[in-house]
């Protein structure tokens, strides 16, 4: 056998299996990444998810993946993880009837990169009904300093950065970051060829 | 190890816009993807494996008091990355419609009977060499909108980690012989024969087990390769 395995839509239906909300079965893992141990600022993540006529999309699966506070990867290629913490930065959510989802997290550090570090950030790849294959983004925060010589935010065109910088607001005391995914449109959001 | 995951191998996947998939047409990114090198948030990704799967949610037959009808089938393979190497202690999650054809989704209308007896969900992890093993029911075709009389070939939706976030893979397993694949546009999307055979399993008698169960046999490959020198 040779070559990989085609991707396929995940369908309209995945909520039975993937994401919280039934009754018949418990989902692998939510939208809260947030552990007792997770040291950092506690943020919240929320956006909606929009097709190319600006509509909500309903059936959409968002999948996050981040570091912690310290910007270490909860995987064996990251040397510096520590294996004892629960923190996984991993959180799959799906969007409600309006389009909408949200993540309970905490704010990433600074990552290593290719030529010094990358400004802190958050994985996002989206999933839905009509789309055959999932699609990476990321999250940056607008407040943070280090976005202006992140290395891959380098790479997209000027005039189409904004679309990965997520709005800070402070709702209640609580930081919410704000981003949308519009998977058309005048302000499509980028999309990386990983 | 050390995993890289080659940009070429993406040539099996489906475009995003496929127009005969109709609601491809309004969620297909239009601008250009930005190129971007592997850096450590691609390089890692979620590990998840046996420490999150509990007892019983790979056989879908035993999630209720009494059994789901419809044909008892065995669904099992390999998890291999393109080295043909298999993939150890990674998740593995299905869904899947009845035996009729019905989803247990609130949104799904199709008029035949949901089952009291199947939910459609399952879960597993693969062991030392990548196997994996589920007991189900074979679901039913069903009808959806995307055509006058379109109606989806059985299959069984498939989701998968590997090596790292991407390594992620989303899928759906076909059954060979299946008439309905040759007017599936989901199906179809993929635009390599050869690509599009990967997604079929293989009816497996060897593993059939008599008077109880007919048995398909499904490996799945998933981006990355192996980078560490050969030690000589």
């Amino acid at each position: 056998m040779s070559g990989i395995t085609p991707s396929q839509t995940v369908g309209p239906y995945f909520a039975i299996a993937l994401t919280p909300g039934g009754d018949e079965w418990t989902p692998t893992v939510g939208n809260n990444l947030v552990t007792p141990d997770a040291s950092g600022e506690r943020v919240r993540i929320e956006g909606r998810v929009l097709d190319g006529d600006g509509g909500p999309v309903n059936d959409a699966m968002i999948e996050i993946w981040q570091a912690d506070a310290a910007g270490r990867y909860a995987h064996p290629a990251d040397k510096r993880a520590n294996p004892n913490a629960a923190f996984r930065g991993f959180g799959r959510a799906g969007t409600d009837t309006g389009g909408s989802y949200s993540f309970e997290t905490v704010k990433p550090g600074a990552v290593a990169g290719p030529n010094g570090p990358q400004a802190p950030h958050v994985v996002f790849a989206v999933f839905a009904r009509g789309m055959l294959r999932q699609c990476y983004t990321r999250l940056y925060f607008s407040d943070e300093k280090a976005n202006s010589a992140d290395p891959i935010l380098g790479l997209v065109p000027q005039e189409r950065r904004a679309t990965l910088i997520a709005q800070r607001q402070n709702a209640g005391g609580h930081a919410v970051y704000r981003f949308d995914i519009r998977l058309q449109g005048e302000s499509e959001t980028v999309f990386f060829d990983v | 190890m050390t995993f890289v995951f080659p940009r070429e191998s993406l040539r099996a996947f489906p475009p995003s816009l496929h127009p005969d998939y109709k609601s491809t047409v309004k969620r297909a990114p239009k601008r250009p993807l930005v190129v971007t090198p592997h850096t450590l948030s691609e390089l890692t990704g979620p590990v998840y494996g046996h420490d999150n799967i509990r007892r019983g949610d790979e056989d879908l037959t035993k999630q209720h008091t009494g059994e789901p009808l419809g044909e008892r089938i065995v669904v099992h393979g390999r998890v291999l990355d393109e080295d043909g190497r298999g993939v150890p202690d990674t998740l593995v999650e299905i869904w899947q419609a009845n035996a009729c054809g019905r989803y247990i989704h609130k949104r799904d209308q199709h008029s035949a009977p949901l089952d009291p007896n199947f939910t459609g969900a399952g879960r597993t992890a693969t062991d030392a060499e990548g196997r994996y093993k589920f007991v189900t029911v074979k679901p039913g075709a069903y009808p959806w909108g995307n055509h006058p009389n379109a109606w989806r070939p059985a299959h069984i939706h498939f989701s998968l980690f590997g090596h790292s976030f991407l390594s992620r893979l989303v899928t759906q397993m076909y059954f060979p012989g299946d008439p309905l694949m040759a007017y599936d546009p989901i199906f179809n999307s993929v635009g390599d024969e050869k690509a599009r055979a990967r997604m079929v399993s293989r009816f497996d008698l060897a593993t059939t087990e008599p008077d109880w169960a007919l048995a398909y046999e499904f490996d799945i490959v998933l981006r990355g390769r192996n980078q560490t020198p050969a030690q000589s």
